[in-house]
């Protein structure tokens, strides 16, 4: 047992920070947050070069076939530098559920593209009753002759404006349970009757109403098996919540470390505000939160690579506790930082924000407690 | 990253499940009577002795097995787990024992460190005074040099087991006149020297396991001095190369919430089945949620020592949180139980032989023995973070 990165990882870790810290900085991220698309296409390119949307695809899909413990320990690094863009909506949402479920033909046809950094995917998967669990899933696909008709909206959807290519989940059927009939679609974002709308969030993400109205795809495009399409979410959203946590850990440890480092130069009746015990003990809390998130989303990851009996049990846990844990520690973070913390042209605020956003997606602390205990004792 | 024990580690732990099977009945604590308890926990180390299970973490030379860190995890793990009674052994074990091995004499080893592998003597630890808790440096028991011997005079308290125990392990102060650190001695003391009194010191689970120990003009032999003079202070802050991940608690913890899940799924209990209680599902979610941290903080520490790293605060971090934790999870059981979570053990009515009402007390304590939560956000904040002092 070892609970820290290996050779490999820590190169990765430490090529990711140098990396970003050059490319990706304060400045581009509030720029980000004023631009449309919502990412850098010339950063894009340079993380493509860097074999990073090909992280965890297979060799022979032309990725570089590491693993999910590999690609939480990058992850970690985009939540330190906040970078901004569709990179978890393409490799988790959009390449992943291709790895599990597309056709030799698929594959061939889009992983390649994505691992090159041509590609940009995202699934839809919420509607405005904004449930993670497949009776959320209403949209209707009907089959016309080799071709499917899609109908409705889909809600919370990651960078969808600036993608290629969409996983769409739909109902095409009605079963005993909600996660019969649901069918998954690789849909050309650019085929007619789709709309975009961009809504205005509290991280100033980018995420996207998209309204589907008549909308062609064709027979070969449907992802997986007809009616089947449920455990194949399921499963990414399992590695989508990971991939959340994975984020929050750097985010949480950045905010920390910020507000570590504030506390020791801020001065205040003469001396610095982190020799009060007021302040001592407030951090030493958040530094058992952030290791907590840190040592718990590891542990989920590597349960998912390793295909560990418990593996969905640990994901659950990771993101029911990172969700509370960063919370508490951007919490502290603005606290300690009084009233700077609160300006829009200080830095703190960028992870305050960003920090809700995280803990909302894929399922908060409440919806995975409850999943806890159900796994625990049903 | 494995979060995978090796396969050698894992069969260690199935040694030790089928040695406690066989050694340890499972409801033991039912069959033994509040009176017989001390027997039967001297019996059991006994028996844990006969294996090289009282010091299994002690280097082979001195009578212990060489446990790697893993595998000494793995038998604090399953100790706790299966509620095995080391009361008898623990300070002698983990405090006194290894303290010797470093710093001790060839005939200080020779004289004590047999005897408390073979768990035939019982050690306390004096070291808390009335004025000297979280602030221990400020200790004030005398040892003053008197030929052959140091004469001793003052006041320990929080003595656990020193009504049953052979030896001690002192801090006093031999030389009031250096800085508080710097001038306090690490004794070895036979509890039978004449001018020692012993006084329970009965607590809040009507338990007596703390006493107050007093010293008269005691005369301790000058070769029962551990290591030098006045260096005594940072003896007993040694970090010794020994786990020190505070997993018991964690693994003390699960067994309870198995305890409560088993609870919330009997069907035979009156009125609705609490698992389909929402409020209750939120408990035991939090509950193991929390227990999964605890556990992977305990296991930090130990994967920093297997990496050859020396833990600091983080052992800190692993006390702090597995103690709070272990008192949220009695709240939270006391919660789930309502009005049967009062009842004491043995009481008729008494759900879960009243473990969490006992869980609930117990933990109030631990989270200020050892180090209170706040001393250790304390040293957090400032050996892990370098958050100055003023």
């Amino acid at each position: 047992m070892d609970l820290g990165l290996d050779e490999q990882q820590e190169m990765l870790r430490n090529f990711a920070r140098d990396f970003l810290e050059k490319e990706c900085p304060e400045q581009l991220v509030r720029q980000m947050e004023e631009d449309e698309k919502g990412y850098s296409p010339d950063l894009w390119r340079k993380m493509a070069e860097q074999g990073w949307m090909g992280l965890i695809i297979p060799e022979q899909y032309g990725g570089a076939g590491m693993r999910i413990t590999d690609l939480a320990v990058l992850l970690e690094e985009f939540g330190r530098f906040l970078v901004p863009g569709p990179f978890i909506p393409t490799v988790v949402l959009g390449a992943y559920p291709i790895m599990l479920a597309g056709s030799e033909e698929q594959k061939q046809r889009f992983l390649p593209r994505v691992a090159a950094g041509e590609l940009i995917m995202t699934m839809a998967l919420t509607e405005p009753s904004a449930k993670w669990d497949a009776d959320g899933v209403q949209m209707e696909a009907r089959q016309e002759g080799n071709e499917w008709v899609l109908n409705g909206t889909k809600l919370f959807v990651q960078d969808a404006h600036v993608t290629d290519y969409m996983v769409v989940a739909a109902r095409t059927g009605k079963g005993a349970s909600p996660e019969e009939g649901i069918t998954l679609f690789l849909v050309d974002s650019r085929s007619p009757g789709i709309k975009f709308e961009l809504l205005r969030t509290i991280a100033s993400d980018k995420q996207c109403e998209v309204t589907f109205e008549n909308v062609r795809v064709p027979g070969e495009n449907v992802l997986g098996e007809v009616g089947k399409g449920w455990p194949v979410v399921h499963r990414t959203k399992l590695l989508a919540a990971v991939a959340a946590c994975s984020y929050l850990v750097g985010l949480a440890q950045q905010d920390f470390d910020i507000t570590l480092n504030y506390a020791k130069e801020r001065v205040q009746f003469g001396r610095p505000i982190g020799s009060f015990q007021a302040i001592q003990h407030k951090l030493a809390d958040a530094v058992i939160d952030v290791d907590g998130c840190r040592f718990i989303t590891y542990k989920a990851a590597w349960s998912l690579q390793e295909n560990e009996p418990d593996a969905e049990l640990m994901v659950s846990m990771a993101k029911a506790w990172c969700s509370e844990a960063s919370r508490r520690v951007v919490a502290h973070g603005q606290q300690i930082h009084g009233g700077i913390g609160f300006t829009k042209d200080y830095k703190i605020q960028l992870y305050f924000r960003r920090q809700k956003w995280m803990e909302l997606m894929w399922g908060d602390a409440d919806y995975h407690r409850e999943l806890v205990a159900q796994k625990l004792a049903i | 990253m494995d979060f995978r024990l090796s396969p050698e580690e894992e069969a260690f732990r199935q040694e030790v499940r089928s040695w406690l099977r066989e050694h340890l009945p499972r409801d033991w604590e039912e069959q033994v009577s509040e009176g017989e308890s001390w027997e039967f926990t001297r019996q059991f180390a006994r028996k844990l002795a006969a294996r090289g299970w009282v010091v299994p973490h002690w280097p082979r030379e001195y009578g212990g097995l060489g446990l790697s860190l893993w595998q000494q995890l793995v038998f604090r793990e399953e100790m706790a787990y299966h509620r095995a009674p080391l009361g008898y052994i623990a300070i002698g074990a983990d405090w006194a024992g290894p303290t010797i091995i470093v710093y001790g004499t060839e005939e200080q080893k020779r004289e004590h460190l047999p005897r408390i592998a073979r768990a035939e003597v019982m050690w306390c630890q004096g070291f808390s005074e009335p004025n000297a808790g979280s602030d221990l440096a400020n200790l004030q028991t005398r040892a003053v040099r008197d030929g052959d011997d140091y004469v001793v005079n003052g006041q320990k308290i929080w003595t656990s087991g020193a009504h049953r125990a052979d030896w001690m392990i002192l801090l006093a102060r031999t030389d009031p006149d250096a800085p508080k650190h710097k001038g306090i001695s690490y004794f070895l003391v036979d509890m039978k020297t004449p001018g020692i009194t012993v006084q329970p010191l009965i607590d809040m689970m009507d338990n007596h396991s703390f006493n107050q120990v007093f010293f008269e003009n005691v005369r301790v032999p000058a070769r029962n001095l551990l290591g030098e003079e006045n260096r005594g202070w940072y003896m007993a802050t040694t970090t010794l190369n020994f786990e020190r991940s505070s997993i018991g608690g964690a693994a003390a913890a699960r067994r309870l919430l198995e305890d409560l899940v088993g609870y919330v799924r009997d069907a035979s209990l009156p009125g609705a089945r609490p698992l389909d209680d929402p409020r209750v599902r939120y408990q035991l979610g939090e509950a193991a949620v929390e227990l999964e941290i605890g556990r992977l903080l305990s296991y930090r520490v130990v994967s920093l020592q297997a990496r050859g790293l020396v833990p600091s605060h983080e052992a800190s971090v692993a006390k702090l949180y597995n103690t709070e934790m272990g008192l949220r999870l009695a709240r939270r059981g006391l919660a789930v139980l309502g009005l049967y979570g009062q009842l004491r053990p043995r009481s008729p009515w008494a759900r879960l032989r009243g473990r969490f009402e006992r869980q609930y007390l117990w933990m109030t304590g631990m989270v200020v023995g050892g180090g209170t939560s706040e001393i250790q956000r304390n040293l957090i904040a400032i050996r892990g973070l370098g958050l100055p002092r003023d």
